[in-house]
């Protein structure tokens, strides 16, 4: 099956034909498959999960559970892992700081951060370990703003207990590499998780062999609806940690004189989860498996090729992003002009792009830059896009002359 | 101290009327953009943290001034669009009376550009709080 085919998927292209849609970075369109999917949910199988023992609440439980390995088989994860159902990414990270920081941290002990990082891995430390007196170091840039390999070594060989980091800027789009981040992290000793917020839109992740504790991202921005992402885990690293959230659902028995917590996932898991969200992740998946990755990723690449190209023959723009290694973000400014200007433009142009620092304040403080314009490409997205993409941001600059 | 700027924006009462009569969004901002980039800029001192204007997607700052029982204000911004946006407007406001301007509702003045469709609305709400911090300004005049 085709990019175009994959296009064809998606309802949104059809209703607002007027629009080049940029901004996937910040969320994904949705196929008619995964909206069709939640509304017969809620249409014909709606009960609650793992409680009610009528037929209607075997066939939510199952389509419940079945979204789960729908996703772990995904994600290329193995016998040791499990999956967390989180509301997405955001959760998840604050899941793993809370839930580490009483369990598995102490006073003085170091976490290992990197410069690129979304705010979502940064605050939740900052607030839940930061304040018990546990350090956090932050690896560098080097000169083409990638992550300073030598830096990364040198600040493993402090021994942080915990190495966090994302697969792939959502400030650049530059991807990090992973496996072997993961395998000099495990040497140094340390817990590893990985952000692949952006890095899951590249196609399945493989984590067994990334080999990291954790994986995690958000539904949205991998085509399913907003609320709902997933914490997959190492059982062993899994057991770590401490529940975010207690309630109903996670526990095995409770009375007035204690409690005792329930198995994973579940213990994990409290409350009533978003069932039509992870029926919705799971038929994005399914959607996205009819099509071979290797040929979504290369005409997501030509595309990236074609408005890096196009973007470098405009005078006046200062590209950040390089084109290999890159999740599909293109990020750039005009010197001595603010972001928010260039998109204003693009929006009169009906182009959709995102301004500003992109929840990565601290990335752009280090680039000396008020922000950036960043295009985020999906295999959606066509050549004939990307042309007017270009046409309109060649007009838009010659407007700041 | 911000003579320069205040000359800058009585000079630019006719862009304002422009703005609000052109129909073509690109010589709308085309006008709004150039008016931006040579707005003087507010000297350095004046760039205090108790005269930033929150809500703006860029970093932003307006002075309130007097002269007499007239009302004066100075603007600066890192974006330009922004800075053109207010300087059309305090072209309509600077150096009148408070009994004046408080006949004047500074939303429909803002309304009448016509840049709703184009300014995103987290850009639109930075315009709209430095609207705000003018009409505080002038509730708490007394005169």
């Amino acid at each position: 099956m085709t990019a175009a085919e994959f296009r064809a998927g998606f309802g949104f292209f059809q209703q607002r034909p007027d629009w080049v849609y940029l901004d996937n970075a910040a969320t994904s369109h949705k196929p008619d498959a995964v909206i069709e999917a939640i509304s017969q949910f809620y249409r014909c199988h709606n009960a609650n999960v793992h409680r009610s023992g009528h037929q209607i609440a075997d066939e939510a439980t199952t389509l419940f559970e079945q979204a789960r390995s729908t996703v772990l088989q995904f994600l290329g994860a193995g016998a040791e892992h499990q999956l967390i159902w989180t509301s997405g990414a955001t959760e998840a990270l604050n899941l793993l700081a809370a839930g580490l920081t009483d369990s598995f941290l102490q006073a003085g002990d170091r976490v290992l951060l990197t410069v690129l990082e979304h705010h979502a891995n940064i605050v939740p430390w900052q607030f839940y370990a930061e304040r018990r007196g546990i350090i956090l170091d932050v690896v560098p840039l080097d000169a083409v703003y990638r992550l300073d390999l030598n830096a990364y070594q040198q600040l493993l060989a402090k021994g942080p207990k915990i190495v966090s980091f994302c697969h792939a800027s959502n400030g650049l789009g530059h991807v990090n590499p992973v496996r072997d981040m993961v395998k000099l992290a495990k040497a140094a000793g340390a817990l590893t998780i990985v952000d692949g917020s952006q890095g899951v839109t590249m196609g399945p992740p493989d984590v067994k062999g990334l080999g990291c504790d954790f994986y995690l991202f958000s539904g949205h921005k991998l085509y399913g609806p907003t609320g709902i992402g997933a914490l997959c885990g190492k059982l062993e690293a899994l057991d770590l940690l401490q529940p975010l959230r207690y309630g109903g659902e996670m526990i095995k028995q409770v009375s007035f004189r204690g409690t005792t917590l329930n198995d994973l996932p579940y213990r994990l898991e409290a409350g009533t989860p978003h069932i039509a969200g992870a029926i919705g992740i799971a038929a994005a998946i399914n959607f996205l498996q009819q099509f071979e990755p290797q040929n979504l990723a290369a005409h997501k690449q030509q595309l990236l090729q074609q408005l890096w190209l196009g973007c470098k023959a405009i005078n006046g723009i200062r590209l950040l992003s390089q084109v290999q290694d890159n999740c599909g973000i293109i990020s750039l400014v005009l010197p001595g002009e603010h972001p928010s200007d260039l998109a204003t433009l693009l929006n009169q142009y009906q182009i959709a792009v995102r301004a500003g620092t992109h929840c990565a304040m601290p990335l752009f403080a280090d680039l000396q830059l008020p922000g950036a314009v960043r295009f985020s490409i999906a295999p959606y997205n066509t050549a004939d896009e990307i042309k007017r993409t270009l046409v309109a941001l060649a007009s838009a600059v010659e407007m700041f002359a | 101290m911000t003579e320069l700027q205040q000359q800058f924006i009585a000079n630019h009462s006719a862009l304002y009327h422009d703005v609000c009569q052109s129909r073509d969004w690109q010589y709308k901002y085309r006008l709004l953009m150039l008016a931006g980039k040579a707005l003087p800029a507010l000297p350095e001192h004046l760039k205090r943290e108790e005269l930033r204007i929150s809500g703006c997607e860029s970093a932003a700052w307006l002075v309130h001034q007097r002269d007499g029982e007239l009302h004066y204000w100075a603007f600066d911004s890192d974006a330009r669009i922004i800075k053109g946006v207010v300087v059309a407007l305090l072209s309509q406001l600077n150096g009148h009376s408070r009994q004046v301007l408080l006949t004047v509702d500074p939303k429909i003045l803002y309304q009448q550009l016509g840049l709703q469709q184009g300014l995103s609305p987290s850009r639109a709400n930075g315009v709209q709080a430095v609207l705000t911090t003018i009409s505080q300004h002038l509730s708490n005049a007394s005169t």
